[in-house]
């Protein structure tokens, strides 16, 4: 006779009327496949844990915010944030579509070049650019946006000894009603210091400002902020036409749209919160297209969007280790995933979903990653099914930050799998074993 | 495992079997009612399963029995998960040692 599946008995206590702190009670589906994986396959298969990245999601939710922007504004171009996702698969998956490359480190750089991308389309951000880097990037005609005096004065250094003439922007920071109000990168808009580098770089006669660039914040939840944003980097663009006859060939609103993650301390889902592409393209192309502006001289808008375009593109899938009753009587359970591979744990209160089905009775517990750490916490108390050791369960909407800030710390790093259009699974990374670790490492004489 | 093992053990350091409390009022759905305190608590099937055993009286051995027979789960694993439920009913109070 077949036997039934097992579930961990449990009880709980009712409480009578009050809604509980959780709020309503959202029905949860069991994740069991992934583009027509079966998701025990895949751990099967790969290991657990193990970063999943759906290709088709990629694809899909790129095409969607190109489409908000481009059938509001005629020129868009996107570029690929790097540091958001540099595994070189993804990066391909954007460049096919015609995403250009946003780095901020020479090591970012270096990836764009070997992922095929040519020069002028990869847009070199950020404080440290070293002297050696800035070099190559003038020669590669690659769009450097400035971020200090210091980098400035190098820049037109370099220019003076070579007869390349740099491709420059400048970043710049500004207050646009939002809290943190991002002023160490660029200059300031308001105090009149992007006026001050942009009356630089015009009078040097040795650079050429191809654009304006401004990045708010990440994770911006008002689409006015970049309405704001906009309407001041169109004014820097007429003050420059009105003043030096020169028109700059691109305004760059950086990154930072909400993804649908749940924010820590956030009181509705982020589902519920964050703007859709649409409106975000509204607030953006009307500001620049009602602007002072002149039609004929209408840039283009660049668009750094980092983790809105991959976050719901990225699983990751492990294993229950054990079920534990805390001092208090609560229930624990113990994951083989912990903040080492899941950065974003620290600012997301990340669904964790059950890969096979489950009753609809429900217990709070504490998720535990496997590290002997107090701070290996992935959600101090959520409404869950009792899993029992070794069933595996799901966390989505992973895709952007977590495979560039992930540590190797205590375990190694696990295997990374995209599945492409045709629900083909194949690794992108492999899993770190102890010869990778160890082979960076050396050991001196005395201790052999 | 102990139990599996043929030797004397004293009855005092056996694990004792434990008594719901006499008066609950268990549903097939799970729903179980405490009149002396006028508490409720909801259980999955595996639970409510369990529950109404320990109304029968049926001591451990007879429960894992039936519990192996019936579901895809090893001694080892279901006697774990059945002293953890054990533990809950306790710190609920709907369980007396006898
Ligand atoms: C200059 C720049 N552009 C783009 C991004 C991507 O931001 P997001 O992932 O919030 O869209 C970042 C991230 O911090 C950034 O610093």
């Amino acid at each position: 006779m077949e036997k039934f599946a097992f579930e961990r008995p449990f009880i709980k206590r009712l409480s009578s009327g009050m809604p509980s702190k959780f709020g309503m009670k959202t029905k949860i589906e069991p994740i069991t496949v992934i583009d027509d994986n079966l998701v025990k396959d895949l751990i099967n298969k790969y290991g657990s844990p193990v970063f999943v990245l759906s290709e088709k999601t990629i694809r899909k939710t790129f095409q969607g915010a190109k489409r908000a922007f481009t059938t509001r504004y005629p020129k868009v171009q996107f570029a690929w944030s790097y540091k958001t996702n540099y595994l070189d698969a993804v990066c391909r998956v954007f460049h096919q579509e015609g995403v250009w490359a946003e780095v901020v480190s020479g090591f970012e750089y270096e990836k764009a070049v070997r992922n095929n991308v040519s020069g002028d389309h990869i847009i070199f951000n950020g404080p440290d650019k070293s002297k050696d880097d800035l070099k190559k990037a003038i020669l590669n005609d690659s769009p450097i946006h400035i971020d200090h005096f210091d980098e400035l004065y190098c820049i037109i250094d370099i220019a003076e000894e070579s007869d390349k003439i740099p491709k420059v922007a400048i970043r710049v920071n500004m207050d646009t009603g939002i809290y943190p109000q991002w002023d160490r990168f660029g200059f300031n808009y308001e105090n009149g210091e992007a006026w001050d580098a942009l009356n630089r770089i015009m009078l040097s006669g040795k650079l050429d400002l191809i654009g304006l660039h401004t990045h708010i914040g990440t994770f911006i939840l008002s689409s006015d902020a970049y309405r704001q944003a906009a309407a001041k980097l169109a004014d820097l663009a007429v003050g420059l036409e009105r003043k030096y006859g020169h028109v700059v060939k691109y305004i760059d609103l950086g990154g930072g749209f909400a993804s649908k993650s749940n924010l820590k301390g956030a009181y509705l889902p982020g589902t519920d919160t964050a703007p859709s592409f649409d409106e975000y393209a509204d607030a953006i192309t009307s500001s620049l297209i009602n602007s002072q502006i002149k039609p004929e001289n209408l840039p283009t808008l660049i668009l750094e969007t980092g983790r809105a375009l991959i976050d719901d593109a990225g699983y990751l899938l492990g294993t229950v280790l054990a079920n534990k009753r805390l001092a208090d009587g609560r229930r624990s359970t113990i994951l083989d995933i912990g903040v080492n591979i899941l950065f974003t744990s620290f600012w997301y209160d990340h669904s964790i979903i059950p890969a096979q089905p489950f009753s609809e009775h429900t217990e709070e517990t504490a998720i535990y990653g496997p590290l002997c750490m107090n701070i290996d916490v992935l959600r101090e108390a959520i409404d869950f099914p009792p899993l029992i050791k070794g069933d595996h369960v799901v966390i989505n909407r992973v895709g952007a930050y977590n495979m560039t800030q992930w540590m190797q710390f205590i375990t190694m790093r696990p295997n990374v799998i995209i599945i492409d259009g045709n629900n083909k699974p194949f690794i992108i990374r492999n899993k770190e074993s102890v010869e990778t670790i160890i082979s960076q490492e050396k050991i001196p004489p005395h201790l052999q | 495992m102990v139990q599996d093992l043929n030797i004397f053990i004293p009855a005092k350091f056996k694990r004792k079997d434990m008594k719901l409390k006499k008066n609950i009022a268990v549903s097939e759905s799970g729903f179980i009612f405490d009149p002396s305190t006028g508490e409720s608590f909801s259980m999955n099937n595996i639970g409510t399963e369990i529950v109404e055993y320990l109304k029968q009286d049926k001591s451990f051995e007879e429960i894992k029995k039936s519990m192996l027979e019936k579901y895809e789960v090893d001694s080892t694993s279901f006697e774990k998960y059945y002293y953890d439920f054990i533990n809950s009913l306790q710190q609920l109070k709907l369980i007396v040692d006898e």
